[in-house]
């Protein structure tokens, strides 16, 4: 749209008319901006903080499984050769962590208590690279390469068993033939996850021992991966494709891992655009409310300046024009406000009652540290803006059917 | 000069709404829209947040459980209790009670000739546990338990997969009897459970309570009782059992047993009234512009009015009466959309392509909104109060102008 400074002078003027309807007009749009922005940039944040938390803890970025072990985690669907596999893997791409693991059921008692617990064999020179949980040892260590009957339990199982350090527990299952499988286990170290689920079933004992017990020779359930970015995973799969040519065996992503993550925030995501859709429909009658009434005020005005020669396009233009104006006053206003007010919580976190106790069950922080970036700031506060523009659109199509002498002897 | 009678007020502030129509068809537009948004969207909460916890109830908790205090934290045959004495059985058949079961639940390992898995064993009474629990109603193979001395197992659909077994196939199930003696024995699989949420098909095997009871060398002793009453909105009615608490025994609520799902609840209270403030916040500029351009047309009519002797108040009354009428012909609209839109989801929302991410957050696949009286009383309530406060600023001013200035103004 070609824009002549008579005419912008003329919508600024114009838009002064009435301060009052003016301000109020983008006041609107400044109070649903700053919601926007701040609602967006907690929702990154809060996404972010989700995907780190429940990958990092266990399931890390991609996996090498056998085909099937996904939806049936059967004992017997074995990765063969695991740690030559993963040693290929670790020389074709050093910046990514590579670790084997393998996992079983058992039942695991002390002197007082058995539970069942799910067992996973671990490399301990390896897996902190994959997962933080070795980091979350509070008592004791993590294992390490020398290591031989060591376990790692988690605090609730250890209270439960009434173990400390240095107890032995036996371990009861069935090995990689079906056959009964024992071994035992001192606990080195007890770590606390913070998720109770977690603290209670898991235990961590050497791959090599765990491959004794359970029968599994050199065979292995999983090599897990962590790349450097969970969202470009393309390289490292494609380069795991070509290392893992083997009949049976699968290479699986992480939103194949656990499906649950990737649709909670698209769930998520649905139910907030829900939310804000209906904010910006708002700000946007509220527009078409300002627009329409200063279009029929000026009635009269517009009449008169038609009669005297100004195409019915130019006054369209100038509808426009004001309501552009205002809009980007609402855009820079509620941009800035929005990113005070995000760059606030950014340091001091955001919480509310109740969000702490509900986090803990997927593993989450009680506080929710907003994260801005350039399309969190601006994405919400441009969609305002347009629908803005779109509801000048009526008031504008008006002037064009616009008689001059019947304008001017409007009331 | 006698104030005006109230039909007067009204007929005309009614009157003055529809002076410019355009005007306020948008702005009862944007109320209804926005009366709709509330209530729908907090229909939807509502009913996931209803589902996660009749759910979640219905997956043995009961609405009360009475157990071991030490029983929570650690969930091991050590801390069972003996069955109930004659105090606590007179206080279970009080009225409030609907239906109440003993039972005995232990973590246990289950073992087929192809792999083994972690779970409980649960004994029951499977005629007490009709209505108290799902089992009994989502039998989809073989058959239930027929008494509490029952050998059979059942399992659930995801054990059996998991499993590699069916139906009359045998399985080893190990657990500890209260002297940590290992104790396993062999049961044959007499019928199959589907439930909503896949992880509770893997979480729990069903025996009879006397036979766990045996094999576990327990006794008559139980682990839980779990307590039904009328609802699970409101556990006042079985408050009595509370009073039998001791240092034998602990009686908790649903929410102080699943801390998670009670905070969910008392934390959607708040979502409701935040959700319903921002959107009326969103609404009121509108609104205020919209009465503040409706005094402004008129200046010159006020001031005739007051030259005439129209006390200021009864203009202040005016403008408010319209403020009124405008926000209760847009809340009517809005109401009745929403129950229509509610009405005509009543066959529930299909969920399905986020099933993953439903169950994870412990929620069928159907999700069925539930418009509740007392959210659409918080939403009425709120819109008119803050929507009275929004109009008193342009109300109070077109009662202050001097009549002669007034009139006088262009």
């Amino acid at each position: 749209m070609r824009v002549d400074n008579i005419t912008l002078s003329l919508a600024w003027r114009n838009l002064w008319r009435h301060p009052r309807r003016t301000w109020l007009t983008v006041g609107a749009m400044v109070f649903s901006n700053i919601l926007l922005v701040f609602m967006i940039s907690l929702q990154f944040g809060m996404y972010r903080v989700m995907y780190d938390n429940s990958l990092s803890l266990i399931t890390g970025h991609l996996q090498v499984q056998a085909e099937g072990y996904i939806d049936e985690p059967r004992i017997r669907s074995t990765v063969p050769a695991a740690g030559g596999l993963a040693n290929a893997l670790r020389q074709a791409m050093p910046a990514n962590n590579v670790a084997v693991r393998a996992m079983a059921f058992a039942l695991v008692s002390s002197a007082e208590r058995s539970f069942g617990v799910q067992v996973v064999g671990v490399q301990p020179a390896y897996e902190p690279g994959v997962s933080n949980l070795p980091g979350l040892v509070k008592q004791g260590r993590f294992l390490n390469a020398s290591d031989e009957r060591a376990a790692v339990i988690g605090s609730s199982l250890s209270r439960n068993l009434k173990v400390g350090l240095g107890d032995e527990l036996t371990l009861f299952g069935s090995g990689r033939d079906g056959s009964f499988a024992a071994g035992i286990a001192n606990v080195v170290g007890i770590f606390e996850s913070g998720s109770n689920d977690i603290d209670r079933s898991f235990m961590q004992i050497p791959l090599t021992d765990f491959q004794e017990i359970f029968f599994m020779e050199d065979q292995a359930h999983s090599i897990v991966v962590m790349t450097p970015d969970l969202f470009e995973l393309e390289p490292a799969m494609a380069t795991m494709r070509y290392i893992v040519d083997a009949d049976g065996l699968v290479v699986h992503d992480w939103d194949e891992l656990q499906p649950g993550l990737k649709q909670s925030v698209q769930a998520d995501m649905a139910s907030a655009w829900f939310m804000y859709a209906v904010l910006i429909v708002l700000v946007a009658f509220s527009v078409l409310n300002t627009q329409l009434m200063s279009v029929l005020d000026r009635t009269r005005e517009f009449g008169i300046v038609m009669a005297l020669g100004l195409a019915p396009i130019r006054l369209g233009r100038l509808v426009f024009l004001e309501t552009g104006i205002m809009a980007g006053m609402g855009l820079l206003l509620g941009v800035a406000a929005g990113s005070a007010v995000v760059s606030w919580f950014g340091f001091y976190g955001f919480t509310y009652p109740g969000l702490e106790e509900m986090s803990a069950r997927f593993n989450l922080p009680g506080r929710i540290y907003p994260s801005a970036s350039f399309a969190s700031l601006v994405w919400g506060p441009s969609v305002v803006f347009l629908a803005c523009l779109a509801a000048a659109i009526y008031p504008a199509a008006k002037l064009l059917r616009l008689q001059p002498v019947a304008a001017m002897r409007a009331a | 000069m006698t104030p005006m009678p109230v039909a007067v007020l009204f007929r005309l502030a009614w009157r003055n709404l529809w002076r410019n129509y355009r005007r306020t068809i948008i702005m009862l537009a944007a109320i209804t829209l926005g009366v709709w948004a509330m209530l729908f969207m907090t229909a939807v909460m509502r009913g996931m947040v209803d589902d996660m916890v009749q759910t979640a109830v219905r997956s043995l908790p009961g609405h009360v459980q009475i157990h071991h205090p030490e029983y929570r934290d650690d969930p091991s045959i050590a801390n069972s209790m003996p069955p109930p004495d004659q105090l606590l059985l007179d206080a279970l058949a009080q009225a409030g009670v609907v239906a109440w079961a003993g039972r005995v639940r232990v973590p246990a390992v289950i073992t087929s000739e192809r792999d083994t898995r972690g779970t409980t064993l649960v004994g029951i009474d499977p005629e007490a546990e009709a209505g108290l629990s799902f089992v009994a109603d989502d039998i989809v193979e073989g058959r239930f338990l027929g008494s509490p001395d029952d050998k059979g197992l059942v399992v659930g659909r995801k054990m059996i997969d998991d499993l590699e077994t069916r139906l009359g196939r045998r399985v080893v199930v190990m657990s500890q009897d209260p002297d940590n003696e290992i104790i396993d024995r062999g049961f044959r699989i007499v019928g199959v459970y589907e439930a909503k949420l896949e992880n509770l098909e893997e979480a729990f095997v069903f025996t009879g309570r006397r036979y766990a009871q045996s094999m576990l060398n327990m006794d008559e002793s139980i682990s839980e009782i779990g307590v039904l009453g009328k609802s699970y909105r409101d556990v006042s009615d079985l408050s009595h059992l509370k009073q039998l608490e001791g240092s034998a025994r602990e009686v908790l609520p649903w929410y102080e047993l699943d801390a998670y799902l009670g905070t969910m609840l008392s934390t959607m209270d708040g979502f409701v009234l935040v959700w319903i403030i921002v959107v009326f916040l969103t609404l009121s500029f509108g609104l205020v512009n919209t009465l503040v351009m409706a005094v402004f047309e008129r200046i010159r009519e006020i001031g005739l009015m007051q030259a005439l002797g129209m006390r200021p108040s009864m203009i202040l009354i005016q403008v408010l009466l319209e403020t009124f009428l405008l926000l209760a012909v847009g809340l009517a609209a809005g109401n009745l959309l929403a129950v229509v839109s509610v009405a005509a989801l009543s066959d529930g929302i299909d969920l399905s392509i986020v099933s993953e991410a439903m169950q994870w957050m412990g929620v069928a696949n159907v999700l069925y909104p539930t418009l509740e009286i007392r959210d659409l009383v918080t939403t009425n309530v709120v819109v008119i109060v803050l929507g009275l406060l929004a109009g008193l600023s342009p109300a109070w001013r077109a009662s202050r102008y001097q009549p002669v200035e007034a009139l006088t103004k262009v």
